[in-house]
């Protein structure tokens, strides 16, 4: 299709658009530049601070709390705020902790069953409060968690209540024909984890890339900019609605299987409402309109929280001080910092 | 042969009854035009034939089928789509952009096909790309295809407007106050392109408050007042009705109100 691609990259604020042929292609600089990205975390990272299994976990929580936030991401893009994650994070953890304590499945069996559970129960529960639109879509999300928080409670010995689920198994060895593709995670080291979140991240930004620049993102963004008109035309909405919705949960699920199984247990304050709201802000800091968004602002607070031991106290004064800041100064993100800044929130008025 | 026939269409809303027991056929190629003065339930019927509104009775029959109670999204799936009243566009994408995505129906792809890139996928946008650039050269936009639509002037936007709606391939067009806030060369365009809409086949519905327009324009016009039919037929007859003309110049409320 030939529509712009500026969800890698930036957003030019007026004016040009290319065709249809360059659609879903990178430019030669964006290429360069995931390369470099992807260089970074799977070389540089290890070379650099693999002794150092504190390092390594702080990056580790990054990417993956930046894979679940990629997913909230996919909701703003049919223009929803969506405050329910830590919902589907949590929903992926039990997921995975049920499934391997009690029936013993393997771990890379767990990981897309749990995304795929946070899939159904999103598209099941989105059909009906994605018809809300603005604040009201993002309260009912913002009880969701607290209701999925409160189900995990009192689910008695399926969840096992505040108690939680410990000791989840590691994941397991991969072979194929007897030889070790994947040698079994242990304790002691964390940089096995600090791997598959990478290659989660990677493969999640890939797939969040792909989905954004086709026609499937372009229906998404119709969504955000008039449900109405895009109906007029015979998008069927709720239909659309629901499938951004799913995927979003999805990353979700598959974010909070990985928590689960990286910090062997689950319980149900592990995510709690300001967890949905911090994945909601990566976003926001990072850029709405890139992808790299929620890369950027979940890398650069998670780092800088670790960094500054001394004012983890006041995490939600900050993180809250940040929003505000972030609204009225930098709407479209730390990323529009290197674009030509048109004077308007893309999102603006939302 | 009638392509739209609304039978005794009735909506309220609460206790108003917007619109009341309203019915009318249109001709296969024909232009109607619906009108009355402000607040007569123009709109209102506007969104019961396209389904963006229930209505309380009555119904709508398009090619002999019922479409009440379809989605909105079928029943532009059918062939009968909208237009806005005001400038209602995908404003953060380009001219191009936005009759591109408007192509959504005509989708051969799935949706699994449109994310893996299929080959049925490539071709879908080929066809709708030079299907778009055909719209927007018809519609006089090729110059400003690549302009962000919120960046566009007033009487582009209209267009864009049209243009979005074509890109659904309509049989019945429904165009909400095509004319308004235009001055007489703007309208007088305007009047001419939706001639050439119709010449090509598709049947059109209008709303409308510039008369001038509208009598040049229809060939049948539809009278509201009040949410009631009170006339119907070619600009000639209604012309000289007086119920219209009492509607018009607020004289024999009482009578029309009957």
């Amino acid at each position: 299709m030939g529509l712009e691609i500026n969800q890698l990259t930036h957003h030019e604020g007026s004016g040009s658009s290319r065709i249809a042929s360059e659609n879903g292609r990178l430019s030669f600089r964006q290429k360069l530049r995931f390369a470099g990205f992807v260089l970074i975390l799977f070389v540089a990272v290890p070379i650099l601070l693999g002794r150092s299994p504190y390092y390594i976990t702080v990056l580790t929580n990054a990417a993956i709390l930046s894979f679940i936030s990629l997913g909230v991401w996919i909701t703003f893009s049919i223009g929803r705020m969506n405050l329910a994650q830590g919902a589907f994070a949590l929903v992926g953890g039990y997921a995975v902790a049920i499934l391997a304590t009690r029936y013993g499945v393997s771990f890379w069996l767990c990981l897309p069953l749990s995304g795929l559970i946070s899939a159904a129960l999103g598209a099941l529960i989105g059909w009906p409060v994605l018809r809300l639109k603005g604040v009201y879509f993002a309260m009912t999300t913002l009880s969701l968690t607290e209701a999925i928080r409160l189900l995990a409670l009192n689910g008695g010995d399926i969840t096992k209540g505040a108690t939680g689920i410990v000791n989840i198994p590691r994941p397991g060895a991969i072979g194929l024909f007897g030889l070790t593709i994947v040698p079994e995670f242990n304790g002691a080291d964390p940089l096995p984890f600090y791997f598959l979140a990478c290659a989660l991240l990677v493969l999640g930004l890939v797939a969040v890339w792909r989905l954004s620049t086709s026609r499937l993102g372009w229906v998404f963004r119709s969504l955000r900019q008039n449900e109405d008109l895009a109906t007029s035309i015979g998008i069927n909405v709720a239909k659309y609605r629901v499938i951004a919705f799913g995927a979003c949960c999805f990353m979700g699920g598959i974010g909070g299987a990985f928590f689960a199984a990286f910090h062997q247990n689950i319980y149900p304050a592990t995510y709690t409402i300001s967890d949905s709201v911090n994945f909601m802000l990566y976003c926001f800091l990072g850029g709405l309109s890139y992808i790299f968004g929620p890369v950027v602002g979940a890398f650069l607070l998670v780092i800088a929280f670790e960094l500054l031991h001394a004012v983890q106290d006041y995490q939600a004064l900050i993180y809250g001080i940040l929003m505000i800041v972030c609204m009225l100064w930098l709407p479209n993100g730390i990323l529009s910092l290197g674009t030509r800044h048109d004077g308007k929130g893309k999102y603006g008025g939302r | 042969m009638a392509i739209l026939d609304i039978q005794g269409i009735t909506k309220r809303f609460g206790g108003l009854t917007a619109v009341n027991n309203v019915s009318f056929s249109v001709e296969k190629g024909a232009i109607l035009s619906v009108i009355g003065p402000n607040g007569a339930g123009k709109s209102t019927l506007f969104k019961l034939i396209s389904s963006f509104l229930p209505p309380t009775s009555g119904r709508v029959n398009y090619n002999g089928h019922t479409i009440t109670g379809l989605a909105p999204h079928e029943v532009a799936r059918r062939g009968v789509v909208r237009t806005f009243q005001e400038t209602t566009i995908f404003k953060e994408m380009t001219a191009l952009q936005n009759v591109i995505v408007a192509h959504q129906l005509r989708c051969r792809a799935t949706s699994l096909g449109i994310y893996f890139s299929s080959a049925a996928a490539r071709a879908d946008e080929e066809r709708f790309h030079n299907n778009a650039t055909e719209i927007l050269d018809y519609l006089g936009l090729s110059t400003v295809k690549h302009m962000l639509a919120r960046n566009l002037p007033h009487g582009h936007l209209r267009a864009l407007g049209i243009a979005v709606a074509m890109a659904a391939e309509p049989k019945v067009l429904l165009l909400d106050e095509p004319f308004s806030g235009m001055n007489i060369e703007e309208t007088d365009a305007a009047v001419k392109l939706v001639q050439g809409i119709r010449d090509r086949g598709v049947t059109i519905v209008l709303v409308e408050h510039d008369m001038s327009a509208v009598m040049r324009i229809s060939d049948k016009i539809v009278v509201l007042n009040f949410g009631t039919k009170i006339a119907e037929g070619t600009p000639t007859e209604v012309k000289r009705d007086e119920a219209v003309i009492g509607a018009y110049l607020g004289e024999a409320d009482e009578e029309v109100g009957h």
